[in-house]
């Protein structure tokens, strides 16, 4: 279970991007957050695993507590969080199974890291994982041989190989086109039930989202606004979330503070 | 009232202002003067100057036919020449790369070891090849060692430059994957920045090669090692043929070098 509370996040000196948020996410649940450029979903899925450092506020994952980690205890934590990209961050000149071990690369030794002697258990799950999004066949492919959906497979089993305990997706399929997008939407919906894994997607395509999640967070200018299931998202909730400019935004809550 | 002024403005464009104008032509009045007054202050002896051509067709008729007599001993120091440059690259290669971690903006770990890294790579390359082998030829005496030592340290710079500009250039966005996934930083490094530096790496090492092989053909001068004590040697005694004949297998081993760089380069980029 994933319990966020009362999370800020503030670059600089600025206006908050998160504003004492609090969202909990548990079970096999895909829960999809939605909101306009700048709402800060970015921001909300890399403060789980602190690619970005929060402000203040609480992260705690299963019973460990993310915020307060060091260097050492942070790397190894990181471990149980998975995490997809929009431009499916992979290393071009390495082979898929390159890509998909380096999942494991907190756990093997720097010498195996090296050598690409990877444990056998690891390279048996790899092979399981891979035929099951349908990519073992380019085992020995270099990464950037792909397309883009099979790129993204690439990245979904590498974030899969950690073994997480949570999978996060910042906008998986905004670089597909809407039919490999698809795809990869009910891959990610599939594989959270298959593997008992909760899965947080930031997602632009409402109608994707409402298709596709158990559960939809609407966030605006750092708050979220909605929380429901996807049928409960209606026209007045969609203008809600999408309505307004940053500045009234901000000018609304300085009025009301 | 405003087509007509509009009208008026339409028909008139000038690139440049007249001020810009006048700061264009002083710049290059300017740098006429600099030049001229460069050259009435280098003392040319025009004499010799005129005399050139024939004295180039008097050497080269001393020249000719090269003197192929003392091939074994010049083939040696080419192939000592080859040995200088090789090693030197290597090792250069091997030491660039720590000073090229530090010395680029998004690896170095602090301020400190970046400019320990900067310091490095300027120091080593605002000193000429030959200026090095002269200091080492004075450590270590003459000899092949003084060579590789000078053509190593000349290196050292010119490849922990560019590498470290390859570092900086890669892209940000696999190195977050893995450090999302709990990487750390020495893996890091191995997944996400090695392969991106891969092939800057090869085109860098092959075109130092070659330049190395290239200047170590001059290092014998001071007392370094390699092809150009024999030419030195050639020179001090008037031994004319013995010269164009070292001149000769020089540009052999240019060409060899430039050839073996190419393919190289097609081979693993």
């Amino acid at each position: 279970m994933l319990k966020i509370s009362k999370l800020t996040k503030r670059y600089g000196s600025g206006d908050p991007v998160l504003k004492e948020l609090d969202l909990t996410v548990e079970g096999d649940q895909l829960t999809s957050v939605i909101g306009s450029s700048g709402a800060g979903k970015s921001t909300l899925l890399r403060c789980i695993n602190r690619l970005v450092e929060p402000t203040s506020g609480s992260i705690d994952l299963n019973g460990t507590e993310f915020t307060t980690l060091n260097r050492r205890e942070l790397r190894a934590a990181r471990r149980r969080i998975g995490m997809v990209f929009q431009s499916f961050n992979l290393i071009d000149r390495l082979t898929v199974m390159e890509n998909v071990q380096s999942g494991r690369l907190g756990y093997i030794s720097t010498w195996a890291a090296l050598t690409r002697r990877y444990p056998r258990e690891d390279i048996r799950h790899a092979y399981e994982l891979m035929e099951r999004v349908g990519i073992a066949h380019y085992a020995d492919k270099r990464a950037d041989e792909l397309s883009g959906g099979e790129r993204q497979r690439v990245g979904v089993v590498r974030a899969l190989m950690q073994r997480p305990e949570i999978l996060l997706a910042d906008e998986p399929t905004a670089s597909l086109d809407p039919k490999t997008s698809e795809q990869i939407m009910s891959l990610l919906r599939d594989l959270a039930s298959e593997l008992k894994l909760p899965v947080i997607i930031n997602i632009h395509n409402v109608t994707e989202a409402k298709e596709y999640s158990d559960r939809i967070v609407g966030m605006r200018y750092g708050r979220i606004i909605f929380d429901d299931l996807p049928e409960k998202l209606g026209k007045g909730e969609m203008d809600e979330i999408y309505a307004g400019v940053p500045a009234e935004d901000r000018a609304q809550v300085g009025a009301a503070a | 009232m405003t087509s007509q002024s509009l009208n008026q403005t339409l028909d008139h464009w000038s690139r440049f202002t007249l001020r810009q104008r006048v700061m264009r032509y002083g710049g290059f009045a300017l740098t006429l003067l600099v030049v001229a007054w460069a050259l009435s202050s280098i003392d040319v002896i025009w004499e010799w100057v005129w005399d050139a051509p024939s004295q180039m067709g008097d050497l080269f008729g001393r020249m000719m036919p090269p003197d192929p007599s003392n091939l074994p001993s010049i083939l040696e120091a080419i192939w000592q020449t080859v040995n200088i440059a090789t090693l030197a690259t290597m090792i250069a290669v091997v030491v660039s790369l720590p000073v090229a971690y530090i010395a680029a903006q998004n690896t170095t770990p602090n301020k400190f070891a970046l400019w320990v890294g900067r310091f490095i790579l300027v120091s080593s390359r605002s000193v000429n090849t030959i200026i090095w082998a002269l200091l080492f030829v004075a450590i270590f005496g003459p000899g092949i060692v003084a060579g590789i030592v000078a053509i190593m340290f000349r290196s050292i710079g010119f490849l922990g430059k560019l590498l470290g500009e390859a570092i900086e250039e890669i892209d940000r966005k696999p190195v977050e994957a893995l450090e999302a996934c709990g990487a750390s930083r020495f893996k890091v490094v191995l997944y996400g920045i090695v392969p991106q530096v891969m092939p800057a790496f090869f085109a860098v090492a092959i075109l130092r090669w070659d330049i190395n092989l290239r200047e170590s053909t001059v290092l014998g001068l001071v007392g370094a090692g390699g092809i150009g004590m024999i030419l030195q040697g050639a020179i001090d005694t008037f031994n004319w043929p013995e010269v164009s004949m070292v001149l000769l297998t020089i540009l052999a081993l240019v060409v060899f070098g430039e050839v073996v760089s190419s393919y190289l380069r097609k081979k693993i980029l």
